[in-house]
């Protein structure tokens, strides 16, 4: 048979199901092994859940935006180690759904960032950055210190983390609203920032 | 990786690339009846296709993308377990702790494998090894006094301290100004050096956790401001140096020159580090202040610190330093 173009030219039904195998080639190869290597899918020895009020603090994190400017990924090169600490390992993020590695780096890294400011220092540099960084082009996030967290669905969001495989005991799902209720934004926010990083011992 | 899992990506990679290059031999042949350059015999709108071959640069820009693949195939590692010709790796994988982090730095270099993270650190340190190692063996009493040293302490001071204390080092409200003579904890060498080492924790609980009313606010702010030697109401300062009587003074002193065992500030001099006016005390009083120094010992680690630790102390030592 004579390899003809006009077969595929011509039907385009043939044609989309020739697309989606070649497009999915490059994720089979990459990304298929990776859900089922012991490397990136074991956490790292000191690996914790995040609390009911970290993991509140995260949702903050998404829903601010923050990823957009501020990545959660060092990488191997000694000019990020040196000011970030030991570059980031897949066994920090294995319980993260989904990754806050982000991509673009306005701002510094994050991954490694708890511990390294005081609580007060966060509070006055979430709410207006310039106080304490006078070059910081940071937007201030004011609000976060009046939103106060009613915990209506933070159970629930521990819930389907467990489904994901994230070891949390029924115990802390049951206490998970109170221990969020009548806290601030500002009180999640933070405590999810000083969460970051200490995994890896 | 299991054998399985190795064999998907080799073959599906290599499938890929001779695959293209199938395809790519095909295209490049005239498969119609039809002579190169000549119509097709049909057209749309005025626009007629002509059997015109792939432009020669495209092809053999193709072709030389799958040499190039093939040959980066062999020399890095890409194809499953295979390692790759060179030995190259960009770093160690799989750690799950930083224990195996040094191991794996380690193993590597038994191994003979050229890990690209680890001969940059061993290349920096080799680099900057000595300098930090002559500064860590010299007391910090003569460390102040080479210019070099310092120079190095304000460039690592500018990229970890300066977020908090300024780039100017003069802090700001609720971050000690380092440029000043008043030191919550001491401004001695040694003391700078713990500091920075460990951190610090302020211990003022609301109300100094003593049972003081909110009415007795008012007077605790007026005997503050009598004991910093400013002017003040008579009366009102009174009932407030009874109200700290009450507690106070187990850490601020009976005189108020605070305790620097503890942090608690000396309220006899003009360093205010949340502010010295009568509401700005009378909030201190009532919130309580515990700031927060981060430790940095595991963060920096000790040799940085100790250069770090001769540069904050030369801040506030010029005069002395450049006699």
């Amino acid at each position: 048979m004579k390899f003809n173009h006009e077969l595929i030219e011509k039907n385009i039904g043939l044609l989309g199901i020739f697309t989606v195998i070649a497009i999915s080639i490059g994720g089979l190869v990459q990304i298929t092994p990776l859900i089922f290597q012991k490397d990136t899918t074991e956490p790292v020895e000191g690996l914790k859940p995040f609390t009911a009020l970290q993991l509140e603090g995260r949702d903050i994190y998404i829903r601010e935006g923050c990823y957009n400017c501020h990545s959660q990924m060092i990488r191997p090169l000694r000019a990020e180690t040196e000011r970030y600490g030991h570059y980031s390992v897949a066994g920090e993020s294995v319980w993260n759904h989904p990754f806050q590695w982000g991509s673009k780096r306005t701002g510094p890294d994050l991954a490694r960032v708890g511990g390294r400011y005081s609580d007060k220092w966060h509070e006055v540099h979430l709410i207006d950055p310039r106080a304490v960084v006078p070059q910081s082009n940071m937007p201030g996030f004011p609000w976060l210190m009046d939103n106060v967290l009613d915990g209506k669905l933070t159970a629930d969001k521990m819930q389907i983390f467990k489904d994901f495989g994230v070891p949390y005991t029924d115990e802390e799902i049951a206490n998970a609203k109170q221990s969020v209720e009548g806290k601030t934004e500002m009180d999640a926010l933070i405590a999810y920032l000083q969460s970051l990083g200490h995994a890896l011992k | 990786m299991t054998t399985f899992w190795s064999l998907w990506i080799t073959i599906l990679t290599l499938v890929v690339i001779f695959g293209c290059f199938w395809l790519l031999r095909i295209c490049n042949k005239n498969t119609t009846d039809v002579e190169e350059g000549e119509s097709m015999g049909h057209s749309f709108d005025g626009i007629e296709e002509m059997n015109n071959p792939l432009p020669k640069w495209w092809s053999y820009m193709f072709y030389i993308t799958i040499v190039f693949g093939l040959i980066y195939l062999a020399l890095y590692p890409g194809l499953g377990n295979f390692k790759g010709l060179l030995g190259w790796t960009s770093s160690n994988q799989g750690i799950v702790s930083l224990a195996e982090s040094k191991q794996a730095v380690i193993a590597a270099k038994e191994d003979g494998a050229y890990v690209q993270y680890d001969q940059e650190v061993a290349q920096a340190d080799a680099k900057y090894g000595p300098i930090f190692q002559k500064y860590a063996d010299t007391p910090l009493e003569e460390l102040v006094k080479d210019p070099e040293a310092l120079k190095v302490g304000g460039r690592l001071f500018l990229q970890n301290c300066a977020q908090c204390h300024g780039s100017d080092a003069r802090g700001s409200k609720g971050f000690p100004n380092l440029t000043d003579s008043a030191w919550l904890y001491g401004g001695d060498l040694a003391t700078i050096k713990t500091s920075i080492m460990n951190g610090r924790r302020g211990m003022m609980p609301p109300k100094g956790g003593l049972p003081i009313e909110d009415g007795e606010i008012k007077g605790l702010s007026e005997y503050v401001v009598k004991l910093s030697g400013r002017k003040h109401n008579e009366a009102l300062a009174a009932q407030g140096q009874a109200s700290f009587m009450k507690g106070c003074f187990a850490c601020h002193g009976m005189d108020g020159t605070g305790n620097k065992l503890m942090g608690a500030p000396n309220l006899t001099d003009s360093a205010w580090l949340y502010g010295g006016n009568r509401m700005a005390i009378g909030q201190s009083i009532t919130l309580g202040r515990m700031g927060v120094m981060p430790p940095w010992k595991d963060v920096l680690g000790e040799q940085k610190v100790h250069v770090i630790s001769a540069y904050v102390y030369s801040l506030s030592h010029q005069d002395e330093l450049n006699k």
